[in-house]
């Protein structure tokens, strides 16, 4: 019984039948064919399928397509416009924010969200930020680094 | 050069980051093929049974299902133990299991569906009967008669019992040594968690007979050499192993596994494409876990304070199967590190490696090398209270001396070089060593328990050379291949056989070769993870990349200016003696306007219209580079830890790092390694733990029960630095990406023993979360 969705991701319309049990995740991935959204739990412990749902941050691994019917949806591949790199993309790279890259993506949309939320995190209030996301690389102090990176370059400092 | 800052030791960005921060890279999982299957693996419930029957007739029959395999069909040899011990029992370790069953996740079907769903749903429908038998997951109980026996061929379920240095000396420097030291030492079980789970997808071409296999591999010309050679018995030229972007290793991602073998032997069977891709209840099952040694130690001093021998005995456990360098790892990569930084007169080392009903243990970060470290630096912090004398200056008066080196120390091992006075003094101001101690008698009083923890550690890089190596068991060599390709325009290909999985080698790689070239990095591209384009490699573990690939590819940029020097020479009618080369030009000795430019030497080269007699066209090298010996990269590492006594919560206050990792590349690079090094090692410390119950369950299966570090728990590390450029390689660099790990793990336990020190603690064995901790503070209370 599959269910018709309809979703927008990257500001680009989207129309498929649908399992009803199918994920999110894997409708990104495997159905729209977008793969830079990761799995790295399926628990929503590890944070690499973070995106952006409706304005929030969301692990789209524990979240099924159907309920994301008529969704605005924003993926990594959508962060950058007309070539130019979101700032939080300019600070991983500029503060070497990523090692093996496979937790970043949802990093950088935790860091998305989390910027929208409090333009000027503390070092604590980014760190309390992402409890949600896991990197083994990095020991996070990169990641912090890019964050506030990226906050000082978005208030125009 | 054109520029006056060199690129070999310049924080240049990584060139990878591009395609990683806007999600477009292409892990295992992210490549599709036409026609593509989808493989679950249906797993033992049981730590150990009889496997009476397995009926697949519903799972056949269901929906969208391809194939079903069990262990009576894939008749494959067995995964292959890649480093062979005197004496060693290696009992077969089947693809899909045979028989029986040994530790809960072992595979014994593979169900192939045109979807994951489809397979999943199918899995569901295997009927496996078994006959459940006693299990035994704790390494020392397991090594016993009377303990419940895996092989029938492996008495007492030992497979190796192995010794280094010599005892009769070391028993006889404990009889007359002032103070000893004991301490019974739970390196406890990791599990390692890469972010990116395992993932294979193989491909079988029937029209041709080629197999392409992409796998999340450390190493693919070792997956593919062993599982052609050993597992498959297919011809190794009509294999390709294809290792993209992998999202992390730390170890877990060298081995070969039953997964990447089934969906192999699947593929060719089926002739369609197949992929797995686990999920991570199947990494903490399935993925072959780090450490678990259980350890008597003891530590002799004289009367000053200095140490005379250090006596050891491990139970290693191993798992249920060796898996591919198991042997190595609580052997040659352990008892060899024995003597750490010290000068320690006699040292004997007794290992049992043993096997036990849980998922197989290797290398994971570190490698052994942890685990001695851990040793070593909590002996010498119970041997500092035990003698009433400060750890920092314990340290010092045992440090081997800098005039020593190169140093042979009674375990084996010669360290190429060493200054670790240095390094542990820049630590300590650093971190204001004395200025801490008064913080934290001033602490003490007020009832607040401040703990300073150091750990002062050797870590031994890029295994070598391939003779030693084989002398010692290894079943491979431990060299590096790099082929360089000029091209006609000047362009430069570097062919490594060191593969990247976070190291940056795209980065660092490229500034190595544009610096000895004098060549902007833009016109140097590094190729790795394809022995579909590589000629050989042997890939990346031990800390390895930079010293053995990264000197292959020095070693084959020398032959590459040989020849240009040679064409220059003839070019400009000189001597070739007479050339010399520098920013990217060809010139003669003492007459810089005599110049040919690296592109019109290349060009000549391809054109071939006016080269010296006899010499071939085409400018290319390819080298295979076996080193003299490993590196020995070292440091001193200071934590300062707060524990709350009440809730046995530890606060890291401070993280002070300064390594020596000889030549450095690219510093913002290996900062980075270091950084995720401590983290792991203090995630060991204080939190990460792979338990087994009593019947083989794994009760931390999941991220909810296996706890990571997180953000908000690590603070900010302040890292240095020291150079003592390593004299066994053309460049001069040691290793960098497991020191983190090997020191942190020591210093966070020494901190928080130094904590509660006032409270009468010595010792928690590892993880030390808040309940282990409260409950030593309560016992230590009733004492």
């Amino acid at each position: 019984m599959k269910r018709q969705i309809k979703v927008t991701i990257n500001g680009v319309g989207y129309s498929h039948e649908v399992e009803p049990r199918l994920l999110l995740v894997h409708y990104i991935r495997e159905v729209v064919g977008l793969t830079g959204t990761h799995i790295g739990c399926d628990t929503s412990q590890c944070g690499a399928c973070t995106i952006m749902l409706n304005g929030m941050a969301v692990k789209c691994c524990t979240m099924l397509a159907v309920q994301a019917d008529g969704a605005e949806i924003l993926t990594i591949e959508g962060l950058a416009k007309d070539g130019q790199l979101h700032p939080i993309q300019e600070g991983f790279w500029e503060k070497h924010g990523l090692q093996c890259g496979y937790c970043t993506p949802g990093m950088i949309l935790a860091a998305y969200q989390m910027l929208q939320r409090s333009p000027n995190p503390s070092e604590a209030e980014i760190r309390h930020n992402l409890d949600g996301n896991l990197c083994r690389c990095t020991g996070y102090h990169n990641i912090v680094k890019s964050i506030q990176y990226a906050a000082q370059k978005m208030a125009g400092r | 050069m054109t520029t006056a800052t060199r690129l070999f030791g310049s924080a240049i960005k990584r060139r990878e980051d591009p395609r990683f921060i806007t999600g477009r890279g292409t892990y295992v999982d992210d490549v599709k093929l036409p026609g593509m299957t989808y493989a679950v693996f249906v797993r033992s419930p049981h730590a150990h049974a009889r496997i009476k029957s397995v009926n697949t007739a519903k799972t056949k029959s269901a929906p969208g299902v391809v194939a079903v395999f069990t262990g009576q069909d894939v008749q494959t040899g067995p995964l292959p133990c890649g480093w062979l011990l005197p004496g060693i029992k290696v009992p077969p370790r089947p693809v899909l299991a045979q028989g029986k069953v040994r530790y809960v996740g072992e595979p014994v079907a593979i169900v192939i569906a045109e979807s994951v769903y489809a397979a999943k749903d199918a899995g569901e429908l295997v009927d496996v009967q078994y006959e459940p038998l006693p299990a035994v997951t704790d390494g020392q109980k397991a090594h016993s008669k009377s303990a419940s026996q895996l092989f029938d061929d492996v008495p007492e379920n030992q497979s190796f019992d192995w010794n280094i240095g010599d005892k009769a000396k070391t028993d006889e420097a404990f009889k007359s040594a002032a103070k000893v030291v004991k301490q019974r030492l739970v390196n406890q079980r990791l599990i390692p968690n890469a972010i990116e789970p395992r993932a294979c997808l193989a491909s079988y071409m029937p029209a041709t007979g080629d197999l392409t296999l992409w796998v999340t591999s450390q190493n693919p010309h070792l997956h593919r050499l062993l599982m052609a050679a050993f597992v498959l018995g297919m011809p190794e030229h009509k294999m390709r192993v294809i290792a993209p972007d992998v999202g992390g290793g730390f170890g877990s991602k060298i081995f070969v596994y039953n997964e990447e073998v089934a969906v192999s032997w699947a593929s060719k069977a089926l002739g369609r494409p197949v992929k797995w891709t686990a999920e991570r209840r199947e990494s903490f099952l399935a993925d072959a876990h780090g450490r678990d040694h259980i350890t008597e130690a003891e530590m002799a001093f004289d009367q000053g304070g200095k140490i005379v021998g250090l006596r050891v005995s491990t139970h290693a456990n191993l798992g249920a199967y060796l898996s591919t360098f198991a042997p190595l790892v609580p052997s040659y990569l352990y008892g060899t590190l024995l003597s750490g930084v010290y000068t320690i007169p006699t040292i004997f080392c007794r290992v049992w490696g043993v096997l036990t009903n849980t998922a197989p243990v290797d290398a994971l970060r570190g490698a052994g090398r942890p685990e001695a470290t851990y040793l070593i630096e909590r002996l010498v912090d119970l041997g500092a209270r035990a003698l009433s004398m400060d750890p920092a200056e314990l340290r010092k008066k045992n440090f081997i001396p800098a005039d020593k080196f190169p140093y042979q120390t009674p375990v084996a091992f010669v360290y190429d070089s060493g200054n670790y006075g240095p390094a542990l003094d820049k630590a300590l101001e650093m971190v204001g060593y004395r200025k801490m101690r008064e913080e934290q008698e001033k602490a003490r009083k007020s009832g607040q328990c401040l703990g300073i923890g150091i750990s002062t550690y050797i870590e031994a890089c890029g295994p070598a050379p391939s003779a030693v190596a084989g002398s010692l068991g290894a079943q491979a060599g431990l060299w590096e291949s790099a082929c360089v390709r000029v091209h006609p325009t000047g362009m430069v290909t570097v062919f490594t056989g060191s593969h990247s999985h976070g190291q940056g080698h795209e980065t660092t790689f490229a500034q190595l070769v544009a610096d000895d070239l004098g060549i902007p990095m833009e016109q140097v591209e590094i190729v790795h993870g394809d022995t579909g384009a590589i000629p050989f490699g042997m890939g990346t573990y031990g800390s390895r990349s930079a010293a053995v690939g990264g000197s292959a590819i020095y070693v084959s940029l020398q032959k590459i200016k040989e020849k240009g020097r040679k064409i220059a020479a003839h070019l400009l009618e000189a001597a070739e003696g007479d050339i010399v080369f520098e920013g990217g030009k060809f010139s003669v000795k003492g007459s810089p306007d005599r110049a040919k430019a690296w592109g019109e030497v290349v060009l000549m080269a391809y054109l071939a219209h006016n080269l010296p007699q006899g010499m071939e066209p085409g400018l290319e090298v390819t080298s295979f580079y076996d080193p003299v010996n490993f590196t020995f990269p070292f440091g001193a590492h200071i934590a300062v830890v707060e524990v709350d006594p009440e809730t046995g919560n530890v606060k890291i206050l401070r993280y002070v790092a300064v390594d020596d990792v000889g030549k450095v590349i690219n510093p913002m690079i290996v900062d980075g390694m270091v950084h995720g090094g401590i983290a792991h090692g203090v995630g060991q410390a204080l939190w990460e733990w792979g338990v087994y119950d009593d019947n083989g369950q794994l009760l931390t299966a999941t991220l909810m029960d296996y706890a990571l570090p997180k953000a908000d728990q690590l603070p900010m590390y302040e890292t240095a630095r020291t150079v003592t450029p390593s004299p066994v390689n053309p460049i001069g660099v040691k290793g960098a990406g497991e020191t983190g790990t090997i020191a942190s793990t020591a210093a966070m336990a020494n901190a928080v023993m130094d904590a509660l020190a006032p409270l009468g603690v010595t010792h928690i064995d590892m993880p030390l979360t808040p309940s282990r901790i409260w409950q030593a503070v309560k016992a230590a209370g009733k004492k």
